[in-house]
């Protein structure tokens, strides 16, 4: 390009450039061509290299607080900011199509039985934290101690964040392995994570892992949350959904 | 004197597609930053207007590029940045490369240093790169996983290097006054030229002012120019 633009500059008679200037070789656009060479090579590898990346900065602690490609969590939210809920502050509230609706204090649900599970937590953006360890009430048993009610067929979730929700399908919310979690990572679920409380939903991309959970509802049918509004599926079973095929959690 | 102190440097249109080119690549390494650094994502939040803010400025880069093409200045720029000359090897090698005897730099620059092309050269390959990527990355569907961990792990990392480049250029810019007023105004003065650029101010001067050519004379071919 900038070679066919030569001549026209040289018309140009306002002695703006020597001839020098448009002398020597097209080293611009060699650096141009290449750059956008490189870029495809590293979109048809990257895969596999961000996978040696990780592992290779993995020691190094803390990097992934800074760096945006050395692994860990990344923190999304969706609001400007989430107002801070303490154990003591927090409440969890059941109702819609249950027996017995209520809300639950956090000593509460760890008084109910405990779920521990270590299992990743795979992004639909395609990171992926590997081994997390998580503990809370499974959801089942959740359900079971306000009782379900007949013509119940899905469940809905809010965060205590005012704006975000998830939902499952019944029979998916009575998997043993979706958590109403109060424990991630060995400690609490810190702020960031969503805490006091989350939802994990290990077989699922993470979006429907939601957040500061504040309310849990049992509706008729499923109401999609809030990516699945902007395009995202609301099966979201990772490897079986949104066109992609990352290995199962 | 009736050599003009002043000369202009960079005309309007040129001006206009360095400022609105750096206020997007701004916006844009701003909103990757509080969409992508723990502390700052979680402090700003708000990752649907991000977002938003950031696939359209990412999209618009290259305009005031193309649009810059209609301007016969900024077309001669991009062929003066495109070609890498004798001088340009010199500029590189040379540790002394600035350094300025009786008033003019030692090495007779042309209208850009060899930096500055280089510079030039990774923003014009970065803008692709991180447009295509980042099409990928908008518009998901048509690619398979790998492609799309790629087009991340590529758009990503080059975020990086693009940043560190964008605070050296930046960087470099505070330090000479007289370049912050070239890209403001436009304008510079005759002294700086020479210090920085002698090739360009021989080639400036030539045309209307030939007898100072005699006594500047940098030993380069003449142009053809009578």
């Amino acid at each position: 390009m900038p070679g066919m633009l030569a001549p026209a500059v040289r018309r140009c008679s306002n002695g703006e450039m020597s001839r020098d200037d448009y002398r020597g070789a097209p080293v611009g656009r060699r650096i141009v061509l290449g750059m956008v060479g490189l870029g495809a090579a590293g979109v048809a590898v990257g895969a596999s290299a961000q996978e040696k990346v990780s592992t290779a900065l993995a020691p190094i602690g803390g990097l992934d607080e800074v760096l945006p490609g050395a692994g860990g969590f990344r923190f999304y939210s969706v609001v400007d900011e989430v107002r801070r809920r303490t154990p003591q502050t927090y409440r969890l509230t059941v109702g819609g199509l249950v027996r017995r609706p209520r809300s639950f204090t956090f000593a509460e649900l760890q008084a109910l039985p405990q779920t521990r599970m270590t299992r990743d937590f795979q992004c639909v953006t395609g990171w992926r934290v590997e081994d997390v360890a998580w503990v809370g009430v499974a959801l089942p048993d959740l359900l079971d101690a306000v009782g379900v009610a007949a013509g119940a067929g899905a469940v809905r979730f809010r965060s205590f964040d005012g704006v975000y929700t998830e939902s499952l399908t019944l029979e998916q919310a009575r998997r043993r392995d979706v958590l109403v979690a109060t424990g991630m990572l060995g400690g609490p679920v810190t702020h960031d994570h969503g805490g006091p409380v989350r939802l994990y939903v290990a077989p699922m991309y993470a979006y429907k892992s939601l957040k500061w959970l504040g309310g849990i509802e049992l509706t008729r049918d499923v109401v999609p949350g809030y990516w699945e509004r902007r395009g995202y599926d609301v099966d979201a079973w990772v490897g079986r959904s949104n066109g992609r095929n990352d290995e199962p959690t | 004197m009736s050599r003009p102190e002043w000369l202009t440097r960079f005309t309007r249109a040129e001006r206009a597609v360095h400022h609105v080119t750096a206020v997007l690549m701004l916006v844009c390494l701003g909103t990757a930053a509080c969409l992508y650094v723990p502390d700052l994502s979680t402090w700003v939040g708000r990752r649907n207007l991000m977002k938003t803010v950031h696939v359209w400025c990412g999209f618009a880069l290259p305009v005031p590029v193309l649009l810059g093409l209609l301007s016969r200045a900024f077309r001669a720029d991009l062929g003066a940045l495109n070609r890498f000359g004798p001088h340009d090897r010199e500029w590189l090698r040379r540790a002394d490369r600035r350094a300025v005897a009786d008033g003019r730099g030692i090495v007779p620059v042309g209208k850009f240093n060899a930096g500055q092309k280089l510079n030039a050269a990774f923003v014009a390959g970065s803008i692709l790169v991180m447009l295509g990527t980042g099409t990928m990355l908008t518009f998901p569907d048509p690619w398979p996983d790998d492609w799309r961990t790629g087009a991340t792990f590529v758009h990503d990392w080059l975020t990086l290097a693009v940043l560190a480049v964008v605070l050296g250029h930046l960087g470099y810019a505070v330090r000479d006054p007289g370049a912050l007023g070239a890209m403001w105004h436009g304008r510079v003065r005759r002294g700086w030229a020479a210090r920085h650029h002698a090739g360009w101010l021989d080639a400036m001067v030539k045309p209307q002012d030939p007898a100072p050519e005699r006594s500047v004379k940098s030993g380069k071919p003449d142009s053809a120019k009578p």
